[in-house]
């Protein structure tokens, strides 16, 4: 990375960022990945040497959302991402050759970095008849990715389109469009969701892959854990009125206003695993997120849910798991009358009757009592005499 | 001499009144006519494989009874909404609770409320009628005028649903009415009206119950349409049926209930208690009526008392020859 130069208040004066504020930055970004704070050092340590390995970007079947919320990425902007954190050598994107000039630069790229190189793939790919859907330089998506994928040190598939189909692939699917790891099925493919993809998850794993050159802890379904572990209820800033019953019924309404649970409006937050609330959506500011700006999340991180669900069909609570608050079925409260009112019936009669009984008994006592302290005497009398 | 336990209760027993704390009852006397359902009875379905404890009947139900329900401290404006407690159960500012039922694997929750039995034991039991039963809707209601605060209704609940309010110097009894003051307002259950999910629902007992053996009837995993808040109101949700344990609870436990339950697991294990399928009422009552018929009762419980007074009197009554 250059070292530009800084005005008197520390800020850049040309393009990229002061060393305070690039410092600043990786240590950041080793919290958000979950990471020490020590391990900041080690981030600008990887993220400046000049001979770190290269990202190619492939895109297929795709509608460029993914391209356009990386555009939104203020912290850092996308010039810096792109010039100053990765060494991105092929996009079709933003890139100012195209055609056979771009390929071949992409081509060479991949065979001198062959088995290091970082692979990201954005859009699904058609594989009905043989993939002849996406085509980019004569050469089919399908065959290209079979071709390139083999050769990369790590691949992630960004955007929900590329892990699994999402909405490309959506009902009836007519290219027959796959997700990365249906057809790479014997490499590793970090998962991104999302529709768009946020680029901070994106960023922070291509830092994670180039600081440790191996790939971050993932879940079952290849997702980073640092970024989708937890429900999108599980952060949602709405979810202390999710556990209240307050709900927006309807858009517009009083609770929709007030910023009530939009569960009964839809919210698929409590079954789609995504940082969305925590992280928000593509830097655009705060509360920009789906359920941060009064729509129901509609599940585009999770497999099954997006564009399989009806958008305003209500969520499955499946993984939310009920908070310690609640009441137990044996919370220690006092015991009805268990053997019920017959028992009443036959207690009352049995009172009467026991203290009929208790009434004879102490009349039989008192009598005893009597009579043995009259024996007593009488003993006393006779052992006198 | 004095009595002891065997002569006590050689004596009860020879009264013939200990049989009336037997365990079983019934044998020595018969239960009373079940009451009927009346054809035009409202009540609940709470099905706890659709709920997700979201609480919303717990407040809602706390903002449509707020003269009974609602804490003064609690009483307190946030949003233009009250803010509510977190009830741990039943009690005299709580009608409906949802526990929570916790397993390996899994949990489930259980609204608790009122079951509005058919034949309901709080009803025998005031001596008052300060419970009665609507003839019509088979809603059993509460007047606060009649009431002498005698609280039997408590004790013979058997799903200790009656709360009452110590803290006040002329406390009520304290249960859910089914919304009964919501009813002339063209409203219903405040519960069921806010529940986002169907899991509470509303309706006429007998679509209810037809409703409910529909649903133990899908295969499990298949999906299906349901109404929700209320079964007319038209309003579907739409899900794979769960698992669901064979029985409708409240078909026919305590003699029926119109609050009814289905569950994935025993409603037993829910905390519902175990009920036999005739109303504990219809078992005391027949009880009560057997003792008191010829006004045997009174009779026998002094002539037991009487012949203990004579055995227990009975050396004093000796003449003391030797002394003499
Ligand atoms: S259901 Fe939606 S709005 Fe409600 S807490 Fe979950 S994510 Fe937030
Ligand atoms: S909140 Fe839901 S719909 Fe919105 S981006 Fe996240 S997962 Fe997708
Ligand atoms: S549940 Fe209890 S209070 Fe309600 S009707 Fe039955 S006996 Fe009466
Ligand atoms: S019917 Fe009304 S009073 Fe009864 S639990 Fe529901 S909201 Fe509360
Ligand atoms: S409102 Fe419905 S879903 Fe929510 S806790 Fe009550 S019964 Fe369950």
């Amino acid at each position: 990375m250059e070292c530009h130069e800084v005005d008197k208040n520390g800020k850049k004066l040309g393009g990229g960022v002061s060393r305070r504020d690039f410092l600043k930055f990786c240590a950041v970004m080793a919290a958000s990945i979950g990471l020490p704070l020590g391990a900041g050092s080690k981030i600008a340590e990887a993220i400046t040497d000049p001979n770190r390995p290269p990202v190619i970007w492939l895109s297929f079947s795709e509608c460029t959302g993914c391209v356009m919320s990386l555009l939104q990425a203020h912290h850092p902007t996308l010039d810096t991402f792109l010039l100053d954190l990765i060494s991105l050598d092929y996009t079709r994107m933003f890139m100012t050759t195209a055609g056979h000039t771009a390929t071949a630069l992409r081509d060479k790229s991949i065979e001198e970095n062959k088995g290091k190189f970082i692979l990201v793939v954005e859009g699904a790919i058609p594989t009905k008849d043989n993939g002849i859907y996406c085509k980019s330089g004569g050469r089919t998506a399908l065959d290209i990715l079979k071709d390139v994928g083999p050769k990369a040190a790590f691949i992630i598939a960004l955007g929900s389109c590329t892990v699994w189909g999402g909405a490309a692939a959506a009902h009836p699917n007519p290219t027959g469009l796959k997700g990365v790891d249906k057809i790479l099925t014997d490499k590793t493919v970090i998962n991104l969701n999302t529709c768009p993809p946020s680029p901070y998850n994106l960023l922070s794993t291509v830092i994670h892959l180039l600081t440790f050159n191996e790939l971050p802890a993932l879940d079952d379904k290849g997702r980073p854990k640092f970024a989708y572990s937890r429900t999108v209820c599980n952060n949602c800033e709405r979810v202390y009125n999710f556990r209240a019953g307050r709900f927006a019924w309807q858009f517009g309404d009083e609770g929709h206003k007030k910023g009530y649970c939009l569960f009964a409006l839809g919210c698929k937050g409590p079954q789609t695993f995504s940082n969305c609330p925590s992280i928000l959506f593509g830097g655009a500011g705060a509360e920009t997120w789906c359920v941060g700006i009064g729509h129901p999340c509609c599940g585009c991180a999770e497999e099954g849910v997006g564009w399989t669900l009806p958008l305003h069909q209500l969520g499955d609570p499946l993984y939310h798991f009920p908070p310690s608050h609640f009441a137990r079925i044996d919370e220690p409260v006092g015991m009805g009358a268990t053997a019920a009112a017959a028992a009443v019936v036959a207690g009352s009669v049995g009172i009467a009757v026991g203290a009929g009984a208790v009434l004879a008994k102490r009349l039989g006592k008192e009598e005893k009592k009597a009579k043995e302290l009259s024996e007593k005497e009488d003993a006393t009398v006779a052992k006198e005499e | 001499m004095g009595i002891n336990r065997r002569d006590f209760l050689k004596g009860a027993a020879g009264s013939g009144l200990l049989l009336a704390a037997d365990a079983s009852p019934a044998l020595a006397f018969g239960p009373r006519t079940p009451k009927e359902l009346p054809p035009d009875a409202v009540g609940i379905l709470f099905d706890s494989t659709l709920c997700i404890g979201c609480n919303a009947c717990v407040f809602r139900c706390k903002q449509a009874n707020p003269h009974m329900a609602l804490r003064p401290e609690f009483n307190v404006p946030i949003g233009g909404l009250k803010i509510h407690d977190t009830p741990i159960g039943l009690s005299e500012n709580t009608l409906t609770v949802i526990k929570l039922y916790k397993h390996d694997g899994g949990h489930s929750f259980i609204k608790h409320q009122c079951m509005h039995c058919i034949d309901p034991a709080c009803v025998s039991a005031c001596p008052v009628t300060a419970f009665t039963k609507d003839p019509k809707t088979g809603i059993v209601k509460f007047c606060k005028r009649v009431c002498i605060g005698c609280r039997y209704c408590q004790l013979a609940c058997p799903f200790v649903a009656i709360g009452f309010k110590w803290d006040e110097p002329f406390p009520e009894m304290v249960r859910c009415q089914l919304c009964d003051h919501l009813i002339p307002l063209g409203k219903y259950a405040a519960c069921c009206s806010y529940c986002p999910t169907g899991a509470a629902l509303y309706g006429r007992v007998a679509d209810l119950r037809k409703e409910a053996s529909r649903r133990l009837d899908l295969e499990y995993g298949e999906p299906y349409r349901f109404p929700v808040n209320h079964i007319e109101s038209g309003r579907k949700s739409f899900r794979p049926a769960a698992k669901y344990y064979p029985n409708i609870y409240g078909d026919t436990e305590g003699g029926g209930l119109q609050v009814m339950v289905l569950a994935g697991v025993s409603p037993l294990r829910l905390g519902l208690p175990d009920l036999p399928d005739v109303s504990n009422a219809a078992v005391s009552e027949g009880v009560f009526k057997t003792i008191y018929k010829w006004f045997a009762a009174p009779i026998v419980l002094l002539g037991a008392l009487v012949y203990l007074a004579y055995r227990n009197t009975e050396e004093y009554r000796k003449p003391k020859d030797e002394d003499d």
